[in-house]
């Protein structure tokens, strides 16, 4: 049954894949990739895979068609016509039918003695409720024992929003002034007006409770970081972008982009100093698991606020090159 | 023969999916279609990672009282990365796509290339 | 009582999913945009606080009961703000509702004039 489901998720999946490929508008194309990034998510929540799917449903289906759609405005909704080239198709399916060649030789899906389960994974699973303590594995491994990778990767999150900043942050024709006209032309949704302003409060504290309750069922910094940046977000779409800079100062939001790295770095410095290795946190209480338990708290605050403010960044700094193309 | 397609009718999926993907990327000619086609790339990796970590009849990998099989946690840990770093790529991309609007009047690769500015 | 519970459960499962498959079918086949909004409201609504209803006696704990309370508010809350954001975004796109046959106003076409 289980892979019944699996199936048939699949094959839609590679239906909506044609599709995206086929059309010419990209306002659907867009909403077909965030159709796809829900597929996705409940593909990976029937694989076991609980933290992935939360994360792919927040970003995949939540935050990349939000950035795309802000992107369309400004750059067009419809594609050129096209040809179909047939260079590309010939070299695309060489390159389909010889890696599927290749997945012969795999071990069947699902199996529990494939060389993927037998090296460091039983180590991870059997040891990590003594050495660290907390339920959630991958929220151990990630925080843990590869607390270095996830460094690398709120790192990569951080220098993104630098680079959108960069390249779409100062414009001739600053909106500083802000966007009062689109204050204004809101006031009709009364419904959504209404419905928004019951429902961020609530979305706010989702967010804190996916933050804090990641280490015992799934959720973590990154999830939660999202999910804010989500609430800010629906708030800027209904009142405008003037007004979300009125209510949250821009440069508290880039004080606290950079803030949520430098608490992570400066957790492992701090652990340098305890005599540990860098990010490890066995000093900081007097048993393994209690320090364990502070490091891993301590990092997932730092990775949740910097990828909040990053979202939020992105995408007040996108709002305002739209808002500045609108008024041209 | 029905055993080896369910066995592998995964792997399959997501070299279709990386396949659709990367013709969007090489063949079509738009922008932010070929944002969406790398996009469509990297989740069919994903799907292709996940599915070598799950274990049939394991749990999801928290820890319970009472479980004894899990799931691999490793390349959930991987693909979560995988996931950030992703979108962090988009939104630059599409950053850049914006200023190319900007300056080139066209997000069209081939309109783009006609315009033949001086570098 | 235990059957009970399971009976309740499935008629409720039961009744959403088959509410669920009609609201899909006229998704794709009634033939204007804000008839197909109205198919596309029952299924996520109605369909889905259903089939949150027939979860709810399988629930293994207190917690897992009121967290899927707190999705069907969510979703009872969120579903019809959608649907009403979709069809007023159509109105604003002078999307003109495809009336009947006896009234002189052209068919509306299906891709929105912006």
């Amino acid at each position: 049954m289980e892979l019944f489901i699996d199936m048939m998720l699949l094959s839609m999946l590679a239906v909506t894949a044609l599709a995206i490929a086929y059309l010419k508008d990209l306002f659907a194309v867009v909403m077909l990739a965030g159709i796809y990034g829900l597929l996705s998510a409940s593909l990976f929540a029937t694989m076991d895979a609980v933290d992935v799917a939360f994360t792919e449903a927040a970003v995949g289906a939540g935050i990349f068609p939000l950035l795309m759609l802000v992107a369309l405005s400004i750059t067009g909704r419809y594609e050129r016509s096209r040809r179909v080239s047939w260079v590309a198709l010939a070299l695309v399916s060489i390159v389909g039918i010889l890696l599927i060649i290749g997945t012969v030789d795999m071990p069947p899906f699902g199996s529990p003695d494939a060389p993927a389960h037998t090296h460091v994974a039983p180590r991870y699973i059997e040891q990590s409720g003594e050495e660290i303590g907390i339920p959630n594995i991958v929220t151990s491994v990630l925080a843990s024992y590869r607390a270095f990778d996830t460094f690398g990767e709120v790192a990569v999150v951080f220098v993104a929003g630098v680079s959108v900043l960069a390249l779409l942050g100062m414009a001739p024709g600053d909106s500083r002034h802000g966007t009062d006209r689109s204050l204004n032309s809101m006031r009709q949704h009364k419904v959504l007006r209404v419905v928004s302003k019951i429902l961020i409060p609530p979305i706010m504290l989702f967010a804190l409770y996916v933050q804090f309750h990641g280490e015992y069922g799934p959720g973590g910094g990154f999830q939660a970081g999202v999910i804010f940046a989500a609430a800010i977000i629906l708030y800027s779409i209904l009142f405008g972008v003037g007004a979300t800079k009125k209510a949250i100062n821009q440069g508290l939001v880039r004080f606290l982009a950079a803030f949520g790295l430098l608490l992570y770095g400066i957790t492992g410095v701090l652990s340098l100093l305890t005599g540990e290795n860098y990010l490890g946190y066995n000093g900081f209480a007097e048993t393994a698991t209690n320090a364990q338990h502070i490091g891993i708290l301590v990092i997932e605050l730092g990775v949740g606020i910097t990828v909040a403010a990053i979202m939020i960044v992105i995408f007040v700094t996108f709002s305002d090159r739209l808002n500045i193309q609108e008024k041209r | 023969m029905t055993a080896l397609v369910g066995d592998l009718y995964n792997y399959w999926i997501s070299m279709v999916l990386m396949m659709i993907g990367f013709y969007i990327i090489i063949a079509q000619g738009n922008l932010l279609k070929k944002i969406i086609g790398l996009n469509l790339f990297q989740t069919s990796v994903f799907i292709f990672y996940i599915s070598t970590g799950m274990v049939e009849g394991g749990a999801t990998p928290i820890l319970t009282e009472g479980t004894v099989l899990y799931s691999n946690p490793l390349p959930h840990v991987l693909i979560l990365t995988a996931i950030v770093v992703g979108i962090s790529t988009t939104a630059v991309a599409l950053a850049l796509a914006i200023r190319i609007r900007e300056a080139y009047g066209t997000v069209e690769e081939r309109e783009i290339q006609e315009k033949n500015y001086p570098c | 009582m235990m059957w009970f519970l399971d009976i309740a459960s499935a008629l409720f499962l039961g009744i959403g999913s088959l509410l669920m498959l009609t609201g899909a079918v006229g998704v794709l086949r009634f033939p204007d945009f804000y008839t197909r909004m109205h198919a596309a409201g029952v299924t996520e609504t109605l369909a889905a606080a259903l089939i949150l209803v027939g979860l709810m006696p399988q629930a293994a704990s207190g917690l897992m009961f009121s967290k899927l309370f707190l999705i069907l508010l969510l979703i009872l809350l969120t579903s019809p703000t959608s649907g009403h954001a979709l069809a007023k975004a159509a109105i604003h796109s002078r999307l003109k509702p495809q009336l009947g046959q006896t009234t002189v106003e052209p068919l509306a076409t299906d891709t929105g004039v912006s």
